[in-house]
């Protein structure tokens, strides 16, 4: 297996090299990758992983007796032991593989919620919601008379936790929030988020989606019921995300889906259930991405998540700088703290032309609704540019993307 | 940059800027609005017509550079066909911008639209172009909405 050696000073060139996407041109000019709140690159550890088990370990879970099923068995089960490791989940049958995050929280939708729902009941969410955190309580919500509320955010895009907690209320039956925002690298009040809720009995699920890849989670100290994210954003592989829940509560909830290895004992007019995870894990599983999202925790532990938040951070503060030195634009969100994600306007010039010129060179950033309209709506705009760092990010790109940007101004002033 | 000049001509800059026949066209016989979902840009045309001509068009929205001159092109382009022969227009603009072989392009013939060719070469933006294109086809066709 690949190994790599970390320097102890924190040595961006060293830690690039370990991703070899970063060598690739786009056209004609070095990749400048700022879209990592849409997705992270892969370390060659995460490559080798996935490849090792294709080449070296490749077999069927959970099914034969053979070495190479039993051992696969084991390598499957051990990821997830390392992943709740990392993540201070207590117990490892409470982390559940699931596509992504998007897939955990439908999961909690149907099966935690919907049977518990009823007419006039609501389900609370925030205006800075990724879709994700949204439709899938408005699905289980239509079917049952239910309503989605959202707490409302302040001009600087944190959520007003007076009326978080007022939204609060008899019929609330979930609340469902994310830990950052996607679109404003807002840093939410999670710790009393969750107490507020708790304080009324209502279930709490966090959208780690965006915080997973910037510090350490501990999903026991948040006190939340369930905490989900995607791998792809964690320099994992994709195909693959965790739904952490807690035990009695995911072991009182029926199966997702139907299949093979979730069951107990099946008859043709009834069959039992086996307990978690497998019972939410019908069907082969993404096996080899699993051992990819472990050897991606294993990874970046061993950047270090304290070098991992300097150079992040570092970088932000270069291109939130440099974007207020700018005249016309205008910064979304919080000034600090925020996690390592800036979205913005340029005046007179539509985010999508910024994207096309950045693209020219070699700039990668996100340009759109970022999946968050109703968070558009309440900044009233259609769209907006955004640029999301990672730790391989270096203040000369940040310079190479303030260039470009005010080379689009000058081509539309 | 060669691509980039072809994308963002002088002519598409200046329809951008000061777009021909923005705005609400009140009376009109019938609208649709154009929506891309991926992006959230929304543009909705207006057409009045005399008898079977489309006697004035007009666009308002939300929309980058490109959708925005594709929008104001396409308001004077269509103006005094019958339906026939604007669905005909809409068809062969949407296939410039589409179809696989290089287009001839003749100003005499293409005038403005030339300029839109441009974006051949940037593939995440053709839908951008034909935006109002299709929405005008909608609209023609009484559908009053169209999802790119
Ligand atoms: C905050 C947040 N939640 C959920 C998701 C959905 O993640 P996925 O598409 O990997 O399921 C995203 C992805 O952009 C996100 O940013």
């Amino acid at each position: 297996m690949h190994t790599t050696s970390i320097p102890t000073a924190f040595d961006v060139t060293a830690v690039r090299s370990d991703f070899p996407i970063l060598d690739r041109e786009v056209h004609g000019k070095p990749l400048v990758y700022l879209d990592n709140a849409a997705t992270a690159q892969k370390p060659q550890a995460v490559i080798d992983a996935v490849s090792h088990f294709y080449a070296h370990e490749n077999a069927n879970i959970h099914r034969g007796v053979h070495t190479l099923s039993v051992e696969a068995t084991q390598r499957y089960d051990a990821a997830r032991a390392r992943i709740a490791q990392a993540i201070g989940a207590p117990e490892a049958r409470e982390v559940i593989f699931v596509r992504g995050a998007t897939e955990a929280i439908n999961l909690v939708a149907q099966c935690f919620l919907k049977d518990q729902l009823a007419p006039g009941d609501e389900i609370l969410v925030t205006q800075m919601e990724h879709h994700a955190n949204i439709v899938p309580w408005q699905l289980v919500a239509r079917e049952k008379g239910a309503t989605v509320r959202a707490a409302p955010i302040s001009d600087a895009g944190e959520i007003d936790l007076a009326a978080y907690e007022s939204a609060l209320n008899k019929r609330t039956r979930m609340v469902a929030f994310g830990h950052i925002s996607n679109v404003l690298g807002t840093i939410n009040p999670v710790a009393e988020m969750v107490r507020l809720a708790k304080a009324r009995g209502i279930p709490i699920l966090i959208d780690g989606a965006q915080a997973v890849p910037h510090g350490p989670v501990n999903v026991a100290a948040l006190e939340c019921d369930f905490y989900t994210f995607s791998g792809h954003k964690v320099f994992g592989p994709d195909g693959i995300g965790v739904l952490y829940g807690k035990a009695d509560l995911l072991n009182a909830m029926p199966p997702y889906q139907g299949g093979g290895d979730m069951i107990e004992r099946v008859r043709i007019d009834e069959s039992t259930y086996r307990s978690i995870p497998e019972r939410f894990e019908a069907g082969t599983p993404n096996i080899s991405a699993a051992l990819g999202l472990a050897a991606a925790f294993d990874y970046l532990e061993s950047v270090g998540w304290e070098a991992i938040h300097t150079q992040e951070q570092a970088v932000l503060q270069a291109a939130m700088s440099g974007l207020h030195d700018m005249k016309g634009v205008t910064v979304y969100g919080p000034q600090a703290p925020r996690a390592a994600v800036v979205s913005f306007a340029l005046q007179g010039v539509h985010p999508h032309d910024i994207g096309t010129f950045l693209d020219q060179d070699g700039v990668a950033i996100r340009v759109g609704h970022h999946c968050a309209q109703p968070l558009m709506d309440r900044l009233g705009v259609p769209a907006t540019t955004r640029a999301s760092f990672a730790f391989y990010n270096t203040a000369e790109e940040v310079e190479v993307f303030l260039r470009s940007l005010k080379k689009v101004q000058g081509f539309f002033s | 940059m060669d691509d980039l000049n072809d994308l963002y001509q002088d002519i598409i800059l200046s329809h951008n800027k000061r777009p021909k026949n923005e705005g609400i066209l009140e009376p009109c016989d019938c609208q649709a609005e154009g929506y891309n979902p991926l992006c959230g840009d929304r543009i909705t045309v207006y057409v009045r017509q005399n008898e079977s001509l489309l006697e004035k068009v007009q666009f308002l929205g939300e929309g980058c550079a490109i959708s925005r001159a594709s929008a104001s092109m396409m308001t004077s382009q269509v103006v005094g066909l019958d339906q026939e022969a604007a669905e005909a227009k809409i068809a062969e603009v949407v296939a410039l911008l589409l179809q696989e072989e290089e287009p001839e392009v003749d100003l005499a013939v293409h005038g403005d639209l030339a300029a839109l060719l441009g974006v051949r070469k940037f593939p995440a933006r053709i839908k951008c172009a034909t935006l109002a294109w299709h929405a005008l086809g909608a609209a023609l066709r009484g559908e009053g909405k169209h999802e790119a």
